[in-house]
């Protein structure tokens, strides 16, 4: 994930490939949840500025693209750790201990629930039901989910994500 | 029953592979049928939406107009974000053909140009294994146009979500689609009069879809005979929580919940006894585990136990489970998800999600039994959309059955 803040706009490829889906809606506005991911997955999170831009590229007013970001709650409104760790807590991982994994996490990682280690590695926070409910407990980390989990995984995979 | 939407086969959802089992046969019979003969034969079948209302769909698509000025579209649900439901994930994962071929020919029968499948955007994994499979039936010539050579043309789009479990409801879904907050609409109108950008709209689950072509398979009137007489058809049950193996199983409709949790799911861990289930995903109402006695999966038997199919996600619970604190994980669930329109449900989730915390906290008070039951009912029944009711539903129920373990927290 390429975090760095100089870097304004979003890659020719992202562009054209915006430029092409515009085509399969009625409405040019349709491709702005696409276009904020494409924003998220180029700067890591979604500032002011990325939503002037995306606002700009797709054709909406900027409060209209405020609206919509702060509506879905995978959009990063502020930096996040290269790593964030969205642990499920709802019921079918309830039920099978991760509570036990999120107290080991907070444990290891030293920062509570909501917060990013000093060293800017991991985020951590509580997610809603991943539909992983037949493989719970499970947490996403970027794209990825991970299932089955107990805390000598959980080790494992943190010793894994640099 | 031979397995007919989550069919064994090893790499079943490569085209390829899907193509040497009879993969688009099923296409090419609908495109060389009417229309209405399709819509025909989906009513004749009875299939019944697995999207969570149990809605007839052969009649769901009759309502689209023949005629249309106005172009028309498609919406598939995958937005699947209902606690203790998996199982839209394992036809991404294992059939993504069955449900392109099943969209392709619900857009023949209903003069659709266009299809949009909306995915949760936690999904990104299978967002690219069914991307992977619409672009290489693209490249076969199944979407597209005309068509294996039929004159019928129809384009399908992957629709990302954000995180957003509203947007599964089908208004909301649409305005999702229109880069919009996921606010559900009003109704009526209804989508197939006034849908996406005001066109007439279908609305149709992931799982419902990749029935189509098992339908024009085996006839109607086969698919009719599998499983509960009102409710037939092969159903995919998601069993969690307190059994031994929990998974996707694919089964006819009407088999008993404790076969389910027993058979299928492999029991409770240690024997143990069953307080309550969950049959039909977190909206349904919660039924105890010394009332499952011929209680079946399909709408009707549901029905009558007080509860409903849903997404037929089952959460099982033994007799060691906290259930006070289970409610109040689900009510903090629907608070984080009322999208804040309706004033019964933004206040009303938040409300019960506290209550329930002085409970979980033993600081309940026999007043507060009451005044859960109050706000409970006065969400239910006076919001836009039914996530409202879905909220309701369990805390409802939970204090209806379960009253004692309330109050054996108020004396602490
Ligand atoms: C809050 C809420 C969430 C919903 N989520 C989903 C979902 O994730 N997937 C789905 O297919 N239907 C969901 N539904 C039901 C849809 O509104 C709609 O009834 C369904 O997609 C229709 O498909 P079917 O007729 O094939 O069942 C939801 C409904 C509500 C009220």
């Amino acid at each position: 994930m390429n975090t760095s803040e100089n870097n304004t706009g979003l890659s020719e490829a992202n562009l054209r490939r915006i430029e092409q889906l515009k085509a399969h809606y009625q409405n040019p506005q349709s491709v702005l949840l696409e276009a904020l991911w494409m924003w998220q997955g180029e700067h890591g999170w979604i500032s002011e500025e990325g939503m002037r831009y995306v606002a700009n590229l797709v054709g909406a007013p900027h409060h209209h693209v405020l609206g919509v970001v702060t509506f879905y709650t995978m959009f990063n409104r502020k930096p996040v750790g290269r790593h964030k760790l969205e642990v499920c807590t709802n019921v079918s991982c309830m039920l099978r201990n991760s509570e036990r994994l999120l107290n080991h996490l907070e444990a290891r990682l030293q920062i509570k629930t909501g917060e990013t280690t000093p060293d800017n590695r991991f985020t951590l926070v509580e997610a809603e039901c991943l539909g992983s409910c037949g493989t719970a407990p499970a947490m996403q980390v970027g794209d990825r989910y991970y299932e089955n989990l107990d805390t000598a995984k959980v080790d494992k995979i943190l010793d894994e994500l640099k | 029953m031979e397995p007919l939407l989550l069919p064994p086969i090893p790499d079943y959802h490569r085209i390829e592979v899907y193509e040497a089992h009879d993969g688009y046969a099923m296409l090419k019979k609908a495109l060389a049928m009417k229309p209405v003969e399709i819509t025909n034969e989906v009513k004749a079948s009875k299939l019944r939406g697995r999207g969570g209302a149990c809605f007839p769909t052969g009649l769901k698509w009759s309502f689209m107009p023949r005629e249309s000025a106005k172009p028309k579209y498609l919406c598939v649900n995958g937005d699947e974000s209902e606690p203790g439901t998996f199982k839209d994930r394992q036809i991404f994962e294992c059939n993504p053909h069955q449900l392109i071929e099943g969209t392709i020919i619900a857009c023949y029968a209903m003069g659709i140009k266009a299809a949009y499948l909306y995915v949760r955007g936690e999904y990104k994994h299978w967002i690219d294994i069914v991307q992977k499979a619409v672009d290489d039936a693209y490249a076969h010539g199944y979407i597209g146009q005309n068509i294996l050579g039929s004159g019928f043309s129809t384009e399908f789009t992957v629709h990302r979500g954000a995180g957003a479990y509203i947007c599964g409801e089908e208004s909301s879904l649409m305005n999702s689609v229109e880069g919009e907050r996921g606010y559900p609409r009003v109704k009526p109108p209804f989508p197939a009069q006034n849908g996406l950008w005001g066109c007439p709209t279908t609305i149709n689950n992931v799982e419902t879809i990749a029935n189509i072509p098992v339908i024009l398979r085996i006839g109607a009137v086969a698919y009719s005979k599998i499983g509960a007489e009102r409710h037939p058809g092969p159903i995919l049950v998601g069993v969690s929580g307190h059994v031994n193996k929990p998974g996707v199983y694919e089964m006819p409709t009407g088999v008993p919940l404790l076969e389910i949790i027993n058979t299928y799911a492999g029991g409770v861990p240690g024997n143990k006894k069953i307080k309550a289930v969950i049959p039909g995903g977190s909206s349904t109402m919660v039924l105890r585990g010394d009332a499952l006695d011929g209680v079946c999966m399909d709408a009707e038997s549901l029905k009558a136990a007080g509860s409903a199919v849903g997404t037929a996600g089952v959460i099982v619970m033994d007799e060691d489970t906290d259930l006070v604190k289970v409610l109040w994980r689900i009510a903090r669930f629907y608070h984080h998800e009322s999208c804040g329109q309706c004033t019964p449900c933004r206040e009303g989730t938040g409300w019960m999600e506290k209550i329930l915390k002085r409970f979980v906290d033993n600081n309940g008070s026999y007043a507060d039994i009451d005044l859960l039951r109050d706000v409970a009912n006065n969400i239910e029944g006076n919001t836009i959309c039914a996530l409202g009711d879905a909220a309701a539903w369990p805390v409802q129920s939970v204090i209806r059955t379960f009253r004692g373990e309330f109050e054996r927290r108020v004396r602490g």
